[in-house]
């Protein structure tokens, strides 16, 4: 019987291949058989490197040379929260560089947490002659200078979408710069953006783009201007407000409601900041079709709240502060039965005493009463195992479960107890969890349900948490499908890190930072594994100026298949394999 | 030990003034403190046995001379710093609401005017709103001769009382201690712009 690379000529192979979109799926094609590999890899056409120094650009162009579309990931999860000091890397340039001459067809750029130069985006806007998405989320490096080139030089941009980046606003007059015949925006988040943009270049914009589905505004567009605006897009389908506040006045209200009247399409309302609730009415007509809402930027009380939440009834998403409060959570549960994912902030993080009454009870209210619940991500002052188990009985179907109890080290308000038995069964009834954040009192038993029962895990965070090395040991030993794990202030050490040296390897990455990892383990750990990169990050300097027992300050360790990167700060050093390229 | 001598450096009593305060007393300077781009933290209790925990970075706060008031963590709770910022109101509104009003005077003019400081967004704006408002020229401001080209200079009184030269120090530290404002004329501003 023929092989079956002898049977289908290359064209109905690649054909077939087209439609196989998941990386996971082409990564397995790729794999049956030298042509197949061959034929798949001319034919792939997006590429997602989650870790931008796990591979070198060369590498991949090399092995994929037809490549239309782009997504990497540079820093750590923890930048967002400070942990990780400026200057420690993630730079796309070289990226953009190598890009720039290999793939002159490139459509697609999509960035997180990365570094981007306004060079870098000049580079981008002369060198792709079609393309059309730019996603910068959570980046930073680049002006509105940049932008400006992209808008100027971009002729067949469909996205632009800053995500939640820090932009140096040097003028609001980049958006001029988009052509006069320059129609085919599909979508533009701004929101990001602290200061104006030019109104009126907005304004001739989203008029003349018939095919803009979504606009998200910064704060700086003002509420009597959001009319206008609507009115020129009522196609749109998802759109962020400006400041939500103005005098109390009919007409800019009428205008306003009618303006949201007239669009039929919209699902998806945020932005909300300043918000006046005597114009919160104005959206009510389109309520009843909102599938996501975010008011996280809402500082609106618990009423104001309800009134609104309680007229989305096809809600699938809801992100709020907990303004909202317990009683708001149970209108919240008794309204929006299709809810799928609910986000809680903070609205007093700093403070010492809780400032709104939200406590546990308003999670297990959304539990209850919402079946399709499956992404939380909840920050209160108080929680219960039991409530904990509640939850878990509740919503087997839970995927992503984030608990944030502000307070670190806090146990059982019911039973003083650590709530190692409230997670565990989180862990045991979501069989399909994929994403953990721990918070509270916790011992090394939590590690032992998580690693026992979290077996589709992916991604777990831990803070303030653990006795032992034995709890850093469970996950690492049991999470089967862990690729990142990030640990801050936690009492492991060294032990447990290199007995599981090979896990680390089946993984993204591993951060640990305030926990007790010795300079002389981390030493090992780099020369045992050579398939990873150890980072020693340490303010303090050299930490071969410190006995090797001595803790070091932030670890944060990857698989790579490019070795050590050469772009590291003067606080950051890679554990090699030659002791001479250690320290610089 | 000597790892400590190493690199232990001065005794970081900037950081632990910030902590002598009762609880909620610093919060605002707390929050900008932490929520600007600050990593920089002490090592857990753990680490006591491989010496300072201190670094010469004055932001940094020492967990073993703080006293019992709590610090903030830093990067804790985990949230956004763009969060975090939002939840301020803007800068814009909160002058509003503030606002900072001074007298004043020009030499030779029969009465006084008054004016919100926070309204402007630096000297530039502030100096044109009163050559416009009192109907003159000031002179071009160098740090070495102050105001050259014009017979007017204008100063400020500051919190300690001293009449001080408009431009020398940073905007803000100049809104924050301004007190009054004088246009001066004349030798008397002269004798001012020869940087005595």
């Amino acid at each position: 019987m023929p092989r079956m690379g002898y049977s289908f000529p290359e064209e109905v192979l690649e054909h077939v291949f087209s439609f196989i979109q998941s990386d996971e799926d082409r990564n397995a094609i790729s794999e049956v058989c030298r042509s197949w590999h061959d034929i798949e890899r001319w034919s792939r056409r997006r590429v997602f490197v989650g870790n931008c120094y796990a591979i070198s650009p060369t590498m991949v162009i090399r092995r994929f040379p037809e490549v239309r579309s782009v997504k990497l990931k540079g820093k750590p999860h923890f930048a967002d929260f400070n942990l990780v000091p400026e200057g420690w890397g993630g730079y796309v340039a070289p990226w953009i560089s190598a890009m720039a001459s290999a793939y002159p067809w490139l459509e697609e750029i999509r960035l997180k947490r990365m570094v981007i130069t306004d060079e870098s985006l000049e580079l981008i806007s002369k060198s792709f002659k079609n393309f059309k998405v730019l996603v910068l989320s959570s980046c930073e490096g680049f002006s509105t200078d940049g932008l400006a080139a992209i808008a100027a030089n971009c002729r067949n941009l469909r996205e632009l979408d800053l995500g939640e980046s820090e932009v140096e606003d040097l003028s609001g007059h980049w958006l001029s710069r988009f052509p006069d015949n320059y129609t085919s925006m599909v979508s533009l988040n701004i929101a990001c953006l602290g200061w104006e943009v030019s109104f009126s270049a907005l304004e001739r914009l989203v008029g003349r783009c018939p095919n803009l589905r979504t606009l998200r505004l910064n704060r700086a567009v003002p509420l009597d201007k959001l009319a206008n605006l609507l009115c020129r897009a009522p196609q749109l389908v998802e759109l962020g407000t400006g400041a939500y506040s103005s005098e109390l006045r009919p007409d800019v209200f009428s205008n306003l409601s009618g303006a949201f009247s007239g669009c039929k399409e919209l699902k998806s309302l945020s932005g909300f900041w300043d918000v006046v609730p005597g114009y919160l009415p104005a959206v009510y007509p389109i309520c009843s079709k909102l599938k996501s809402l975010n008011l996280s930027y809402a500082t609106i009380q618990s009423p104001e709240l309800i009134k609104l939440v309680s007229q989305c009834q096809n809600l699938q998403r809801l992100w709020v502060l907990d303004y909202i409060e317990d009683a708001g959570l149970d209108a919240l549960a008794a309204s929006c039965k299709d809810l799928r994912e609910l986000r809680v902030f903070p609205s007093d993080p700093f403070g010492q005493e809780p400032n709104v009454p939200l406590t546990e009870q308003g999670l297990v209210s959304v539990s209850e009463g919402c079946p399709k619940l499956q992404s939380v991500l909840y920050f209160c002052r108080q929680m219960s195992n039991a409530a904990l188990m509640t939850i878990a009985r509740n919503r087997p179907n839970m995927t992503r479960f984030r608990l944030c109890i502000i307070e670190p080290h806090t146990p059982d308000y019911l039973t003083l107890q650590p709530l190692d038995v409230g997670f565990g069964a989180i862990v045991e009834h979501c069989k399909d969890l994929r994403r953990l954040s721990l918070s509270g009192l916790l011992t090394d038993r939590v590690f032992e349900y998580i690693g026992t029962h979290a077996k589709k895990l992916e991604m777990l965070s831990v803070a303030f948490a653990g006795e032992s090395d034995l709890g850093l040991h469970h996950i690492l030993s049991g999470c089967d499908n862990l690729r990142k794990l990030e640990i801050r202030d936690c009492p492991f050490g060294d032990k447990a890190l290199l007995a599981n040296a090979a896990k680390l390897e089946t993984m993204r990455s591993l951060w640990m930072s305030s926990c007790s990892v010795s300079f002389g383990a981390c030493k090992l750990l780099g020369q045992k594994m050579p398939g990873l990169n150890v980072e020693v990050i340490d303010e303090r300097g050299p930490p071969d100026l410190r006995p090797e027992s001595c803790p070091i300050d932030k670890l944060y360790v990857y698989r790579t298949v490019s070795g050590p990167r050469f772009d590291m700060p003067g606080f950051v050093w890679t554990m090699a394999e030659n002791p001479a390229l250690r320290l610089s | 030990m000597e790892s400590k001598v190493a690199y232990d450096n001065d005794l970081n009593l900037k950081a632990t003034e910030l902590r002598l305060g009762l609880p909620g007393t610093d919060d605002r300077e707390e929050q900008t403190l932490f929520s600007a781009r600050n990593n920089k933290r002490p090592l857990p209790d753990t680490s006591k046995e491989c010496g300072s925990k201190k670094k010469s970075d004055a932001q940094h706060v020492d967990n073993e001379t703080a006293p019992p008031t709590k610090a903030q963590i830093v990067g804790w709770p985990p949230i956004r710093s763009y969060r975090k910022n939002n939840l301020q109101p803007k800068k814009s509104d909160q002058a509003e609401v503030a606002g900072i009003y001074v007298k004043v005077s020009m030499d030779g003019a029969p009465y006084l005017r008054k004016i919100d400081l926070g309204i402007y967004q630096g000297y530039p704006e502030l100096l044109k709103a009163l050559e416009s408002m009192f109907k003159f020229t000031i002179g071009e401001y160098s740090e070495r001769e102050g105001y050259k080209g014009s017979e007017y200079a204008p100063t400020y009184e500051d919190k300690d009382g001293d009449w001080m030269l408009v431009g020398d120090v940073p905007w803000d530290m100049f809104m924050s201690s301004c007190k009054r404002l004088r246009i001066m004329k004349g030798s008397e501003a002269r004798g001012l712009g020869c940087g005595v």
